[in-house]
This record gives C-alpha cells, structure tokens and sequence, in this order.
C-alpha cells in the first residue's frame, strides 16, 4: 500500500502506517480471539474458526453483491458462523470426541463450503462497509487513508469491555465459568455443560463470521481464496497469550495487526530486503507466545480448567 | 474462624418436611447397587447412614437428589409422593447435599459460588452490591465462617468442606445430606462442624442425613441409624439403644473380632531411608514440600498424618521419581537416590501410591503385564531383548492365587478389575519379591472394604516384621494410629509433630494436623 504521498512523508508514513494497518488488521483479529475467548471460557477448543472466517468472508461478500447492502452481508456472516458453530458444538460434545480433531474438519469443510460457493464472486466488486473519517483536518491522503476507521473495529472494541463485564456479572457470564473451569460443580448446581458449551460455542463462531465479513468488507475488501492470513488459527495462541481476559484480547488483536502492518508499511518508505520476513512477524510472533508460555513446571493462570478435556 | 450459634432469622423459619424413602431399587447393569431399600427421615433428627464401602450408601442418596432414576420405589416428601427428576427438584423441595468431592468452581470465589448456586433463572444481571449485602448478612448470622472474596482454589480443604456446607443453609435446604463429610477435616473440625450442625438440628431448624464409616460420629452425634449391606437394609434402630458391637455385626454380616495385628520387637535396627532438608513444588509452582527431614530404619512403620492437600501427595511423588525435588537430598542405605529403575532395583524399593490405577498400573494392560512391570527386564522374565511370556504368565497365575485377586483372567486388563483387586494387583507385584528393603505406601487402603483393607494391613505389618522399612502415609488417622511405630504430622508441607507411638497424644497430633 505505498504511494508517493506515503513515500514523502518517511518515517512518519511507516508510524502511520502501522497505526492503519493495527486497526485494520487488527479488527479480525479482534472478532475471532473475543469469540474464542468465549468458547474457551466454556471449556471448549474452536480450532475450526479459520474455516468460519473464510465462511464468513464469502457470505458477507457474496449478500453485499447480491442485495447491495453491506451490512446485511455482516448478519449473514454472523449467520453463517453460528451454523458452523452449532455442527462443532453438537460434535465435539459427543462421548470420546477429540476437540482438535473436530476443529481440523471443521477447518476444512468451512473453507471447502466458502471456495465452492465462492467461486462466482471472486472477480464481481461488492459494496464495502462505509468507514469513519477521523482526518478530515488532514490533506495528505496517506494520513486520511491511514485514519478511516471502520465501524465494525469500534464495535469489537467496545465489545472486549462488554465480555469482561459479561463474564463478571451476569449470571450466563457465571455459568459459562463455571463449566469450563468445573463442569462436574456446574452439573452439581443443576447447570447443563452440554447447553451452556453448545450455546458457547455458536456465540464464538457467530463472532468468527463476523470477523470474516470484516475481511471481505473492510480490509483487504475484496473476496479470493487467499484472503485470510491464518488469522482463524492464531487466535487460539492470541487467546492464551491474553490469558483468556477480554480486555487483554483488545490489546494483543493490535499487536497481532500491528505486526501484520510492518511488512507493508516498510514497504511504503522503500524498504524491499527481508519483506518475506517481515510479513512473516505475526506468525514468529505466535511461535514466540507459544514456547514463551508453555512449560513443563507450572499450569497456567487463567486457563479454564476443563479445557480441552475429554471426559465431561 | 470465628464460630457462633445462629440467630434467630427475619424470615419465618420453615420446619423441615418428613422425607420417607419406599422400596428403592437401582441396577448398574447386571450390578445392583439397591435392593429394595426403604428409610425414614423424620423431621428435625439426626440419622446416620451406615455400610462400609460399596454398600449402596452413595447410590441411595444420589437417587434421593435426582442424578440417579431409581428403578423402582418412592420418595415421600410430607406424606405425598414425589418424583426427583435433577438436583433442582431436590432443591426445590428443601433436599441439600454436600458431596465427598467438593463441588464448587475452582477459578471463582466464594461469593461467586454462593450467587451461583441459587437457582432463580429469572435474573440475568447479578447486582453485586444488592448480593454482597445479601452474603454479608448470611455470613453473620451463620454457624460458621468463610473469607467471601477468596478464589476457592486457594482454600484449604477445611474451609472447603465448611464452604459447601454454608452453601447448602444458603439454599436454605431444611434436609441436609452429609456424604462423609469429615474425611477431609482435622479431628478438631470434624467436632466443631458436626456440633454445630446438631444444634441447629436440636432447635428444630434443620434434619441432617449423614453417611459415615465412622461409629464415633454415629454414637456421639446421630439419634438414629440405618445400615446397609450390600445393597440391602439390614438394620435401622436408634443409636442409644445400639452398641458400637451391634452396628458393626449388622455392618459386615457377622460378629467379627477385630483382628489385631502383632508387632515383633526388631533386633537389628539401621536407616535406610534419610531425608534431608527435602523441597518441592506442587504443579501451580508454589511450595508443596517445605525444607522436611526424616528418617526411616529397617522394620518400623512411619506413619506421615496429615489432611489431603499438605504435601503429602507431592512427598510421596518425590520418592518414588515421579516429581523432581528443588532442593535437599534422599538417601537410602547411605547412597544418594534419585530414584531412576537401576537404584530402586538395586536398594530394593517398592511403592504403593494412593489411586493405584492411576499410579501404579498401566490401565490398558493386562493383569499379567502390570504384575511382571517390576520384573520384566530381568532373567527368567526376559533374555537379551526378548521377553519370555511364558514366564511373566506362570509368574502372574502364581501372584493372582497367592494374594486371591478376583480376575475373570490374567489377561484382563486391569481397569476392568475393581478397586480392591487393582490394589490386591498391586500388592501382588510390590511384596511378592524375596528381598524388600523399602516400602511407601500411600492411603492403600482407600475405598476399599473391610476385607482388603484388613489384609493389606497384616501384609503391610508382616513386611515390617520381616525388617523392610515402611514409610506409611495416610489421610486415616485411624489406620496410622493402629500400625505405626512412630508418628509424623505434616501441615502446609512441614513436619509439626513426631513422636514414637506409646507416648503420642492425640490431642497433640489434632492440633497439629491443624497447623498448630
């Protein structure tokens, strides 16, 4: 995304470059950690939300073209995710189901279904969602570009606050704790882990649908094969790295888009050697978290306790 | 923890109803747990439920809460049958139960759970300020307390046990089901909890069902008593009318004589295992086993005493390789020991870890197979590399007659066993060796019924006659007081109290386990 504009402004142009490209990138990012966050709380791996982004995508896009009202492509999206999600919540619930085994299909079967009925929308433009201008009082164009917010980013960031307090108080908040962390205290009190993981799970998915449409809709805004950078499978590492707290989901979906935004915004300022490396922070960034944070010695604090576990 | 009697309550405070329990029946498969059981709880009494384990004592109350559907039979609430589909009836007719596995969410806190665990599904907002006046209120006018802002992860299992207690009078349950509540509490708490209950059982306030193996609790607390056995009813009276003798007789079937188990006096006594200045980490990181020393020579029987959750578990992992220590040494026969196979082949150490199924034998393997685990590598049960299956086969037939382990066949594998007999495998493998120098035992007898936990105790005190070294460590102080020779207390990872067994005081050891 360079431009002579860009180019003159130098360093400024990378800074502002990066601050777009965290918003942007970030807003993915955002959706699909906050609805694995909340999958995560109920005791349940999503893995297969790469394939609900993609899905979400190619939906959002495909009703944005065919009704020309992008925001009812957003629903869709959502619609979507929830279908999704209600397959991987009804399976991975089954006795001696294995949650990663499930999320694999499902990975593969959303971006089956997504490129199947995809294909015809790939070369059609389809309205994009309307962005905010904050720099109205700028006249270089790099500096507007970099400021367009979108109205969805704003929604997830106010959405992150809202799940903190959700899961605080409110009683669903409290009885999705409960069973991810004890599902044998949750059935003791007469909570159903199978219902409240179940309804878990779609909510998270129909966030992934939604972070998919911002994709399609936003940023890159444009509906191919090749439109999700794995965003779906680094939200589990984003998600442990932010210890499973909503608030901290905020903060790291910007890191994750900010180091998505370095290859491009060196690129801006000329930039060329080591751009494969570049793009390829946010995944050593993943890496990172993961040897960083796992380790023979200690559990980790915050991780619900029924996570991941089989029986029950 | 400040304890006070209950004050009257604001709210009209309800009598509790008559609970009346006809013909229970309830099938496992070919299993039957409960054989036309019937019980009668009157209103504001004290009742004992009594068996040994595996006698139907936690099927029959399951069935009263709702996990379990009965197959057959009625429960009377009042004098009107009702019908217990979940927990939430049972809630709803006044029915609470505080289970032997505590039941609350680790990664919450006290208040979080006692907000939980109220069941108006109307409420989607929980106004904290409204609750926490609620709680504080309860806390003050109830029998006893627990911090409210605490994550019950970092409980200790006494404040737990008391937690899921005040949860129930919180429910304001006027039935309350105790499934052995005091296995987990000092001797001293046990008391205070159970007195405390009986008071307000006396005003008339609350009926109390308790499930105990303990006759101390039954003669000094209940007014009534039921046994089971086998499934079956087989004696229900009042407790001043019955002696310890005849609960036991109606208990196991028949007049039995406590067999009491005789210690020879040891000749030769040397150390064998020494421990210096031992540390470990439990697996969160913090402190599990705190800077402990002991010392264990050859024919005694150390008994570690101790409430679950002190470092006994970590202590005992550390002996037998399965946690690594972070300071200190252990040596055995005067050679430092980090026990790798080598050294334990060559010092002779054998170990019986408490859930033995889990750390004892390999679930999916045969009975033959988790018997030869000791002995595999070595002639005449291995040549070179190849394993001679013959002889790890006549080997097991020999160990499963000798220790009478009820397999349908040494092929079995051994998780189809019952606990008992997974623990009789066990032993099967750990004692049959010739030479023993060293044995740790931890809670063998856990779960287990009358007959095993004999035998393993005669075992157990014939290996230290023959002059192995037992380390025993236990959460029955009833079990430690009867074998041991000399007694250590183990409290948040120290050692609090050591005394040889003919001078221990018992009040001594209670406090101790306390952390005094």
């Amino acid at each position: 995304m360079s431009s002579p504009a860009e180019s003159a402004l130098g360093w400024w142009g990378v800074l502002l470059a990066i601050l777009a490209g965290t918003m942007r990138g970030g807003t993915p990012f955002l959706f699909v950690s906050l609805g694995e966050c909340l999958t995560e709380k109920s005791g349940k791996i999503n893995l297969g939300l790469e394939g609900t982004l993609l899905m979400g995508a190619m939906s959002a896009y495909a009703i944005s073209y065919l009704t020309g009202s992008p925001w009812l492509g957003v629903l869709v999206a959502g619609i979507s995710g929830l279908a999704l999600g209600a397959i991987h919540g009804w399976l991975s619930q089954q006795p001696r189901v294995n949650d990663v085994a499930v999320g694999i299909a499902m990975i593969i079967f959303g971006s089956g279904l997504a490129f199947f009925f995809g294909k015809p929308f790939i070369k059609p433009t389809a309205p994009q969602l309307p962005t905010i201008d904050l720099a109205g009082w700028s006249q270089n164009p790099a500096v507007e570009a970099a400021l367009k917010i979108s109205p969805l980013f704003i929604l997830g960031a106010l959405l992150a606050p809202f799940l903190h307090w959700f899961f605080s108080s409110t009683r669903w908040g409290l009885y999705i704790r409960a069973v991810g962390d004890s599902p044998a205290a949750a059935r003791a009190m007469g909570i159903s882990p199978f219902k409240v993981r179940m309804l878990s799970v779609m909510a998270g998915s129909f966030l992934a649908g939604i972070g998919g449409a911002s994709l399609s809709l936003y940023y890159p805004g444009v509906w191919t094969e090749r439109i999700s950078s794995g965003q779906g499978l680094m939200a589990v590492a984003l998600v442990i790295f932010a210890r499973w707290n909503p608030l901290q989901c905020l903060l790291a979906s910007l890191l994750f888009g900010g180091a998505q935004a370095l290859g491009p915004a060196l690129q801006s300022v000329g930039i060329k050697e080591g751009y494969y490396l570049f793009n390829a922070a946010p995944y050593i960034l993943t890496l990172v978290i993961m040897i960083l944070t796992c380790s023979p010695q200690r559990t980790l604090t915050g991780a619900p306790g029924a996570l991941g576990q089989e029986d029950a | 923890m400040t304890t006070t009697t209950a004050a009257p309550t604001a709210t009209a405070v309800r009598r509790p109803p008559e609970l009346e329990v006809k013909g229970m029946t309830k099938r496992f498969g070919s299993l039957v747990a409960l054989d036309q059981v019937s019980l009668h709880l009157k209103p504001g009494t004290f009742h004992a439920l009594l068996g040994e384990n595996g006698a139907g004592k936690s099927t029959l109350v399951k069935c009263i809460m709702g996990f379990y559907s009965p197959d057959h039979g009625e429960i009377e609430i009042d004098g009107t049958p009702c019908t217990i589909a979940s927990p939430r009836d049972a809630h709803h007719h006044g029915i609470g139960m505080v289970y032997q596995h505590f039941t609350s969410v680790p990664a919450m806190t006290v208040a979080e759970n006692l907000v939980l665990s109220r069941f108006d599904g109307s409420q989607f907002l929980i106004n904290w300020a409204k609750e926490r006046e609620r709680l504080d209120d309860f806390m003050q006018s109830s029998p006893f307390q627990v911090p409210l802002d605490v994550p019950i992860a970092q409980l200790a299992a006494g404040q737990k046990q008391k937690l899921e207690i005040l949860k129930q009078l919180y429910l304001e349950s006027k039935i309350l089901i105790l499934d052995e509540p005091t296995s987990v509490l000092t001797p001293d708490e046990a008391d205070e909890i159970l007195s405390l209950l009986q008071q307000q059982v006396k005003a008339g306030d609350l009926s109390v069902l308790i499930i105990t193996h303990k006759f101390r609790e039954v003669t000094q607390f209940a007014e009534e008593v039921t046994v089971l056995r086998k499934g079956q009813l087989v004696g229900h009276g009042l407790v001043q009318d019955l002696s310890v003798a005849d609960m036991a007789e109606m208990m196991m079937g028949e007049r039995r004589e406590l067999k009491v188990v005789d210690k020879v006096t040891q000749e030769d006594v040397t150390p064998v295992l020494e421990v210096h200045d031992l540390s470990a980490n439990k697996d969160n990181g913090l402190v599990a086993v705190n800077n402990v020393s002991l010392t264990v020579n050859s024919g005694e029987i150390v008994g570690i005493a101790g409430v679950s959750g002190n470092g006994q578990k970590e202590l005992v992992e550390v002996l037998a390789g399965q946690r690594p220590s972070t300071s200190g040494q252990i040596k055995i026969n005067g050679e430092r020991y980090l026990a790798t196979r080598k050294e334990m082949f060559k010092h002779r150490v054998f170990s019986l870890p408490e859930e033995p199924l889990k750390n004892a034998c390999i679930p999916q393997m045969s009975v033959a197979e988790n018997m030869a685990l000791r002995t595999f590598d070595q002639p005449p049960q291995a040549k070179g590399i190849w394993l001679i299956l013959n002889a790890i086969r006549q080997a097991a037939k020999g160990l499963v007659q000798q220790f009478s382990v009820k397999t349908p066949s040494i092929e079995t594998p051994v998780h189809n066993l019952s606990g008992g007999n997974v623990q009789r495998t066990v032993l099967a493998r750990e004692l049959s060796s010739e030479k023993i120098n060293l044995l740790i035992a931890a809670n063998p007898c856990f779960g287990l019924d009358f007959a095993a936990v004999e035998f393993i105790h005669a075992q157990i005190v014939e290996a230290r006659n023959r002059g192995v070294a037992v380390l025993l460590v236990s959460e029955d102080l009833d079990e430690l007081l009867e074998l041991s020779d000399r007694i250590i207390v183990i409290s948040s990872g120290q050692f609090l109290y050591e005394s040889p067994i003919a001078s221990a005081d018992f009040s001594a050891i209670s406090h101790a386990m306390a952390g005094h």
